[in-house]
């Protein structure tokens, strides 16, 4: 029994009749034509929303006045405080520590644990749950070079590649070096990796890489490491403070222009406290849940951007922030799937993409930009996508050639993870293709800072999705648990000698007013705040109810 | 965009759609029927602060209870992952109280007496199975804690690698076990004491931190561009992928 309708199956007879000859083909090596440099320029400038007009605007206020941005996060930028710097006191501190760590992530937990193992005081603050983050979502890997016919050299290399050649070539250095001490790190901890019984790591290619250096674990590589880092930052509970829904809505700064804390908002309560810290580490994560042009994501609840609004108001630069990855395949039947991720393995392990005729019409392995947009080509311009019964456009994914390529079972054992999702909706994406259309994924920019994850202001580090210029204009896979990771850890390092004999002078909140005041002389008109802190998925129908401007959390 | 229907996260619905009554804490809203129960609090009107996550099944925020009205049969899911039934009673989880010890990985070792040292209560296990029938991973969680007692740590971990730690076990057991704490400590002690360390990697540290490619890294960061394009277009060799069964290795070792 099939769990597509009558008028999706269709669609799906005319990909079974072209099947067997294109497994065949696959099984000579051949392939769909990739495209030229000269043709990936033009899809892209065409359909890839990145580069299409409308979608970004200049930024009147900030660092980056002049630029621009998405409109999306424009608009955040362009938005007021959520609180009246006047009515802080900020000479009565709530709670003061050493170290503040904003993000309960992947980066914001091995920023706190390094920071306690150098014998700090750490808060770290968290807007969800501890572990609440991209960080559990990352299926595929962690890339680093460990085996004896790989080098830093070579997975270098290969990262700026991926990234255009405009990453920071200093923080690819250190991404790079430290990725084996990562890994080492990981197993002391206890992460279960992927492993021959003689201890040797297995690895993988992925997109891009000349060599094979992906680690895994099973398909959940990134919730292992989350769970892993959560458990050891709970070992350290006399040193570390977990402050779970408590989001930061404004860094503070000293009377010297230093980092010195933040504003935390109890999400519950509705309290806010001040929390004088001598070295603050940035680790909220990426922008996903902007959902971008109305596109889907495949990002967690809390992807709203919030540190890099925080960061910006305070006068850190912003890189490579117009930079939106969109994954080639997030899920687009059925519905209550739409949006979620589908890993690049399925096209690694050889499943084509095809358009309603069941014709190919795309090389399956592009970089994610450029396949992004050929998909986004072939159901606009060409008008060759399958419509759903919502009236969603796809693309067929052909899992089912999988079986057929690398035996009968691998989809189940490769992929048990999307093989559950799918079963529970009648759907056996071993005997049955996935429907699919681009969905937003990775914030590729963020913000300025160094290879020690150093930002512009002293006391204030970046750690994570939020920082730009690791991957530059697009990222590889396996790269993003490795660069929380890295940088979460070399951020915990900084600023725990940072703060060595380290005198804060008087709180200010003045870079808040001073914002203000710019968001008005600009002309902007707005009762728009930010940071964002929740999404906002309520109806129209019963917001136009609600007749309150505050509900919960979240100011409308 | 033109021509492409894009709505972010909140869901189509379209005309035909049938409407059936669902009871949030015992309140009633009639929602689609299409729905995940997760969506269908948002559609009733619900802003998620708790019990809200990843929204992909598999960060554990959305553990959920129901009933069906009129059925004794308590069921068990992930509110994003599970889709709404007409008459169902719906209650979240987003916490229950648990109990964790220090998890000493380094001091150790991976047998029964560390666990049940850590987690005694374990031994008063009563074999009724609830915490493997209160799962939404199927994963076999009495199994998981037997193993446990036994001291086979590796089949602990082994059997408990799909867990979200959401916490529905917990909820359900009659000898007060925190299973997924139990697990988190098996998996830990098993990925630290059970598997091989790898050698490769012990060495390739040492590499690093002796210093050992700093000179090449230095190299990458300060040629030009172009150089930096040419090296990547002609001296990155590709590892075939049957490179262990073949043992391939790079013509160009001058970087390794």
């Amino acid at each position: 029994m099939s769990g597509y309708p009558e008028s999706l199956r269709e669609s799906i007879k005319l990909v079974e009749k072209t099947r067997a000859a294109r497994v065949e083909k696959t099984k000579r090596g051949e392939t769909f034509k990739p495209l030229t440099m000269d043709q990936r320029k033009e899809v892209l400038s065409k359909f890839h929303p990145d580069y299409m007009e409308g979608t970004k605007r200049i930024v009147k206020v900030g660092p980056d006045k002049g630029q621009h941005f998405p409109n999306e996060l424009a608009d955040l930028l362009e938005a007021h405080s959520r609180i009246n710097p006047k009515d802080f006191n900020l000479k009565n501190p709530d709670i003061d520590t050493d170290v503040l760590v904003i993000g309960g992530g992947g980066a914001g937990s091995s920023a706190a644990i390094m920071a306690a193992k150098k014998g700090c005081k750490v808060i770290l603050a968290t807007k969800l749950r501890h572990g609440d983050a991209n960080t559990v979502m990352a299926e595929g890997g962690i890339q680093a070079a460990d085996q004896e016919v790989d080098s830093p050299y070579y997975h270098f290399l290969d990262t700026l590649g991926g990234g255009h050649f405009l990453n920071d070539r200093k923080i690819v250095s250190a991404l790079t070096q430290d990725a084996p001490i990562i890994a080492h790190w990981l197993e002391s901890l206890g992460m279960m990796f992927d492993k021959y019984p003689d201890g040797r790591m297995k690895v993988r290619h992925g997109g891009g890489t000349c060599r094979k250096r992906m680690h895994s674990c099973g398909d959940m590589t990134g919730s292992e490491i989350m769970r892993v880092l959560r458990d050891e930052v709970r070992n350290l509970s006399d040193s570390i403070d977990v402050m779970e829904f408590c989001p930061a809505v404004e860094l503070l700064l000293d009377s010297n222009g230093r980092c010195a804390g933040a504003i935390l908002y109890n999400l519950e309560t509705e309290e806010y406290y001040i929390v004088r810290a001598k070295a603050v580490i940035m680790a909220t994560g990426g922008f996903g849940r902007l959902h971008f042009n109305g596109f889907p994501c495949t990002n967690h609840y809390g992807a709203t951007a919030d540190g890099i609004v925080m960061a910006y108001r305070a006068g850190i630069r912003l890189r490579y922030m117009d930079s939106v990855q969109y994954h080639p395949t997030g899920v687009v039947y059925p519905e209550q799937n739409v949006g979620l991720l589908i890993t690049e393995k399925v096209r690694g392990l050889g499943a084509t993409l095809l358009n309603k005729n069941g014709e190919e019409f795309v090389f399956p392995l592009e970089p994610r930009d450029v396949e992004s947009a050929c998909i986004i080509r072939e159901c606009t311009e060409r008008g060759n996508g399958v419509i759903t019964p919502t009236g969603r456009l796809g693309v067929w994914l052909d899992s089912p050639m999988i079986d057929m390529l690398e035996g009968e079972g691998t989809v189940k054992k490769e992929l048990p993870a999307k093989y559950i999702q799918f079963i529970r909706h009648g759907i056996d994406i071993s005997k049955e293709p996935m429907l699919i259309f681009p969905t937003v994924h990775y914030q590729n920019g963020g913000l300025w800072m160094d290879d020690n994850a150093r930002t512009e202001i002293p006391g204030l580090y970046s750690a994570g999705e939020v920082s730009g210029g690791v991957h530059g204009r697009n990222r590889l896979m396996g790269n993003s648990l490795l660069d929380i990771l890295v940088f979460g850890r070399r951020a915990g390092i900084s600023a725990s000698e940072y703060i060595q004999n380290l005198n804060l002078s008087d709180l200010t909140l003045e870079h808040v007013e001073k914002y203000e005041k710019e968001i008005k002389e600009a002309g902007i008109e707005t009762d728009r705040v930010s940071p964002m802190i929740l999404p906002d998925y309520i109806r129209d129908e019963v917001k136009a109810k609600e007749k309150t401007s505050r509900y919960f959390g979240t100011l409308r | 965009m033109k021509g492409i229907l894009l709505t972010g996260d909140r869901p189509v619905i379209p005309e035909n759609t049938k409407m059936v009554p669902v009871y949030i804490m015992g309140k009633r809203y009639i929602v689609p029927e299409t729905l995940t129960i997760q969506k269908a609090f948002e559609y009733a009107g619900y802003q998620w602060i708790r019990g809200c996550g990843c929204r992909g099944g598999i960060c554990g925020a959305c553990a959920t209870v129901y009933r069906i009205m009129g059925d004794h049969k308590l069921y068990f899911g992930l509110a994003c992952q599970t889709v709404v039934k007409e008459n169902m009673v719906l209650a979240q989880i987003p916490f229950y109280p648990y109990k964790r010890k220090f998890h000493d990985v380094e001091n150790s070792e991976p047998t029964a007496e560390t666990m049940i040292n850590t987690y005694p209560e374990i031994l008063k296990c009563v074999g009724c199975n609830t915490c493997t029938r209160a799962c939404p991973m199927d994963i076999k969680v009495m199994d998981y804690i037997n193993a446990a007692i036994r001291g086979d740590i590796e089949r602990c971990a082994k059997l408990s690698l799909d867990c979200i730690m959401c916490g529905l076990c917990t909820s359900r057991c009659p000898a007060q076990i925190t299973h997924y704490n139990v697990a988190m400590f098996a998996r830990r002690l098993t990925g630290a004491r059970v598997f091989k360390r790898a050698e490769h990697l012990k060495v390739r540290v040492q590499e690093i931190n002796s210093g050992k490619f700093e000179k090449f890294m230095k190299e990458l960061v300060e040629i030009s561009d172009e150089e930096l394009r040419r090296r990547y277009v002609e001296e990155r060799e590709w590892e075939p992928l049957n490179s262990r069964d073949i043992g391939w290795k790079p013509q160009d070792e001058r970087y390794l």
